[in-house]
């Protein structure tokens, strides 16, 4: 790869402060991660695992509450954090785009569609009225919506889901964005819509050679679409690779156990997998690896020192005690609970 | 829609009719109605007059009977002091009222939405922390005393504005004003809330992550969903203010309903009182009801309920 | 704090106590009417005059840093001679009895009606529920003025008229909270345990509707404050001599125009003050007590 990178995320830490400081919530701690122009990467991890205040960390489009305490985002070489409200205002929709979870939220029920799209051109590109709402019916077009010129005068209760949220797809191109985030834009449609959706977005990519941050917590998407991976716990992101790598021989406890639960036809065993515990409550993290309770594999170390990120080659990385065997001390039975083979 | 307005109706109904009930009792119940129904200073004989003319000599349901039958010729009676009949003194009265509510509705309004706007987008800094003030002492201060403020400041110190009676913009600007400060502290909390609710909104985070800019979308996406509970509010203070700005009125000798009621009061004319207070009631549960119907025109999931 | 399910209907209290134990308790409004309720109490010792009987010749004096004041009245006097400080302390005493007393009693009845008419249902919710809904349709005030009008003036009058006038209010909050709480797990229990609906609702719904009733207390208050200094202004109320603070205003309505400017802002700032505590301490305790009530 001799081009530079298109996002460079170095270091990124973001908290959440409440109570008047009393307490913090670490939901992004210390995340490093690249995407190249034309690439897919998944982010996948658990509700809580701080994927989506990541994703909104690069837009800084955060709540008040939370705040952005260190590290760099480097989008086409300038780093996003330090860009006044203006440049970001003119970076978001144009040059990085996002996609929401649940468009019939995302979507205002006062506006039509068309309009929603409209406004979000006209802002950017300026484009006068006509020609901004032709582009808006090329845009339905071109995420296959039957009846353009019809739909897009509807209102987004007149419409359903699947359709919802390709208009939201629609809005994230529509000016061209060199960088699409999509915060698990399948998790609310029906099974048989997604995959259609997903293909739409692999062609739309293709199309416009669009780089895609693709967030869920399905694995089974990340191995249809994603080119590289970064499993995210408690804020951190705990192994990072390409996805044939990981999938074939995942480096962390924590990956290896979501690979093993997802049940396989022709697997032999007759109970599902589980990983035991609870995801960790992110304002109060252990001190240590922060997965460390939940490790079938946990050392004493790990519930001391939390390991750092250890290169793996191939751009490989992980954070785990186990793949840097000059940093243990030897000895004691490894502690922690194993896999169980309980009922979910 | 049809059974749901017939509902609503047959409840207004049923309401109307408990409030004839409830007023038609409480006055027989606590004493002698015939005290109240004479002119003070009255013999015993007047007193037995009064009894057979208005037949308080009859049983319970006849009285009843008659009264609503009287009601819904529209006869209140008359009053003692001005002679005239109770009902035509009301609806003299009663559109100096409205006006008044109007003006001080159009205050709370154009005072309220836009502090809490403001205070919502200002959130924990210092339009929030003034409003908050604001809003505190708005619903501490009793608007009649609000008023007495008002004419020792403007009418006495300053001489400016006339202190009573009815008539043109000076002399409705300081009663509409004590009027209007309480509902526009309370309509500036519901903006408040409100606003704060709707930007946090998913479709609001969408607005923000499109890069549009921060005004447009206040104005244009978040302003019209905040607005819809503030003006249901309004809509329903604005009944309410008619009907309790009896002391406000009291204070500036504004002749609307409000000081018909202080005279009555003063006058000991009872079916003045009597008069006022039910029609009170009544159009308020008449305004409910036209509200509740409006609301299922308007609204389509009302529309197609069951 | 390990509460075992069945005594779950007393979860709430802990969180009360928790509130004390966190130590940020507002103080403003605490002190505020700390300072009224002792003046109330010790108000014979406090007053330096008789607030009912006045000396004619001392009539209309202002306070005493304006020219024709003396420290004998620091406040200035009224229309009769009467002291306006020893009036404002007596009055004290009327408006904490009045508030407390007819929030108390509106608190009582309206909680009590709220109860069986959310938790027993049928025709006793109906009626209950009508009579509320003709209750609410007329304005507080104007019912309030009505019935004063019928009865005639008096302390005792008022308080049950105003405990009258706003139960309504509890009744309905109280009701919808028992609707939801009668299909809690805990009660359910109770009733396979074969308790009497009595005692369900003795034991079980009214600790945990008491939270509510209280904070809806604390912001009744501020209003049967403002609607008996409204109601002993238009003569309906707290009849005279007495001094109470909404008469004052009526007396010192009198005086207005002329300039006399204590009658009026003295008896007012006691009345805010009052009402603001009342307030700033509903709005604390509901935020506190309990997330859900945020909407009253």
């Amino acid at each position: 790869m001799t081009a530079a990178p298109l996002l460079q995320i170095r270091h990124l830490s973001t908290h959440y402060v409440g109570e008047q400081g009393a307490r913090i919530v670490r939901a992004v701690d210390d995340v490093s991660l690249t995407v190249d122009a034309g690439e897919t990467l998944g982010i996948v991890g658990e509700s809580g695992s701080g994927k989506s205040t990541l994703a909104l960390s690069i837009l800084r489009v955060l709540p008040p509450a939370a705040q952005i305490v260190g590290g760099a985002v480097l989008f086409e070489g300038e780093d996003l954090i330090r860009k006044s409200e203006a440049d970001m205002r003119r970076i978001r929709g144009k040059r990085i785009a996002m996609i929401l979870q649940d468009p019939m939220a995302s979507l205002n029920p006062l506006f039509t569609v068309g309009d929603q799209i409209v406004e979000t051109i006209r802002v950017h590109d300026g484009a006068a009225r006509t020609a901004a709402w032709r582009r808006a019916c090329d845009l339905l077009r071109a995420v296959r919506i039957p009846a353009a010129e019809a739909r897009v005068n509807q209102y987004p209760h007149e419409m359903s889901g699947g359709m919802r949220q390709r208009i939201v797809g629609a809005i994230g191109i529509s000016c061209g964005p060199r960088l699409l985030i999509a915060d698990e834009p399948t998790t609310s449609l029906d099974l048989t819509i997604q995959a259609q959706y997903l293909s739409l977005l692999r062609e739309l990519q293709r199309a416009h050679g669009l780089a895609l941050i693709f967030i869920t917590h399905n694995l089974g998407i990340v191995a249809k679409m994603c080119d590289r991976l970064a499993v995210m716990y408690a804020g951190r992101i705990v192994e990072y690779g390409a996805v044939s790598q990981v999938f074939n021989a995942p480096s962390h406890p924590y990956t290896e156990a979501l690979l093993s639960s997802i049940p396989r036809i022709g697997d032999e065993r007759q109970r599902l997998i589980a990983i035991d515990g609870q995801p960790p409550d992110l304002a109060a993290l252990p001190a240590g690896c922060a997965f460390a309770p939940r490790c079938p594999r946990a050392l004493p170390h790990c519930h001391k020192e939390a390991p750092p990120e250890l290169a793996l080659g191939d751009s490989r990385r992980a954070r785990c005690w186990l793949l840097a065997a000059a940093s243990i001390t030897a000895g004691a039975e490894p502690a922690g609970v194993g896999l169980t083979d309980g009922a979910p | 829609m049809r059974r749901y307005i017939l509902r609503r109706a047959g409840y207004a109904a049923l309401s109307l009719l408990l409030l004839s009930v409830t007023i038609f009792l409480f006055v027989r119940v606590t004493g002698d109605p015939a005290a109240l129904l004479v002119e003070p200073g009255a013999s015993p004989g007047d007193i037995a007059a009064i009894h057979h003319r208005f037949g308080l000599d009859r049983p319970i349901w006849v009285q009843y009977w008659l009264f609503i039958a009287n009601l819904a010729h529209g006869d209140l009676g008359q009053s003692f002091y001005y002679q005239i009949p109770v009902m035509r003194l009301y609806l003299e009265r009663l559109p100096n009222s409205m006006i008044l509510a109007a003006v001080a509705m159009a205050f709370s309004l154009l005072i309220g939405i836009p502090s809490g706007i403001l205070a919502a987008v200002r959130v924990g800094r210092f339009w929030d922390q003034a409003g908050k003030l604001f809003t505190l002492l708005g619903l501490s201060m009793p608007s009649f005393w609000v008023g007495l403020l008002l004419i020792l400041l403007f009418s006495v110190t300053l001489g400016w504005l006339p202190s009573s009676g009815g008539g043109g913009p000076t002399h409705i600007v300081m009663p509409a004003f004590a009027l209007g400060w309480y509902f526009a502290a309370a309509h500036m909390r519901l903006t408040r809330s409100s606003m704060l609710e709707v930007l946090g909104s998913e479709y609001i985070k969408l607005a923000r992550i499109k890069g549009l800019p921060q005004s447009l979308v206040i104005a244009k996406h978040a302003f019209k969903n905040a607005l819809i509970p503030v003006l249901t509010l309004a809509g329903i203070n604005l009944v309410l203010m008619v009907n309790v700005a009896v002391v406000v009125e009291t204070v500036f000798a504004w002749p609307g309903i409000g000081r018909l009621l202080y005279e009555g009061i003063a006058f000991r004319d009872f079916p003045v009182v009597q008069g006022v207070v039910l029609l009170g009631g009544v159009m308020i549960v008449i305004v409910n009801l036209l509200v509740d119907i409006v609301y299922a025109v308007i609204d389509p999931r009302i529309r197609l309920e069951k | 704090m390990s509460v075992p399910a069945q005594t779950a209907g007393l979860n709430l209290r802990p969180r009360r106590l928790r509130l004390i134990r966190r130590g940020k308790l507002p103080w403003i409004p605490i002190l505020i009417l700390g300072a009224i309720v002792f003046v109330a109490i010790f108000a014979n010792l406090l007053a330096p005059h008789n607030p009912e009987v006045g000396v004619l010749s001392e009539r209309f004096r202002p306070p005493f840093w304006e020219a024709g004041g003396s420290t004998k009245y620091l406040l200035g006097t009224d229309q009769l001679g009467r002291d306006v400080l020893s009036r404002l302390i007596f009055g004290a005493r009327i408006s904490m009895v009045v508030g407390f007393t007819a929030v108390i009693f509106a608190g009582a009845v309206g909680t009590f009606l709220g109860i069986i008419s959310g938790y027993l249902g049928g025709w006793v919710d109906q009626v209950i529920m009508r009579l509320t809904d003709t209750w609410l349709a007329l304005p507080a005030l104007t019912f309030a003025i009505f019935l004063a009008a019928i009865v005639g003036p008096s302390m005792w009058n008022i308080v049950i008229i105003l405990g009258a006038v706003y139960w309504t209010r509890y009744a309905r909050v109280i009701r919808g909270e028992v609707l939801s709480l009668k299909e809690r797990d805990f009660v359910r229990l109770a009733i396979v345990a074969g308790c009497s609906k009595w005692a369900i609702m003795w034991r079980h719904i009214l600790p945990n509707v008491l939270n509510s009733a209280i904070v809806l207390g604390t912001l009744m208050l501020g209003v049967v404050i403002v609607a008996e200094a409204s109601l002993s202004f238009l003569g309906v109320g707290v009849p005279p001599p007495q001094p109470a603070w909404g008469l004052m205003l009526a007396d010192g309505k009198e005086g207005l125009m002329v300039g006399y400017w204590w009658l009026t802002v003295f008896p007012g700032v006691c009345i805010m003050l009052m009402v603001l505590s009342a307030n700033m301490l509903g709005d604390w305790l509901r935020v506190r007590l309990d997330p859900q009530l945020r909407q009253l």
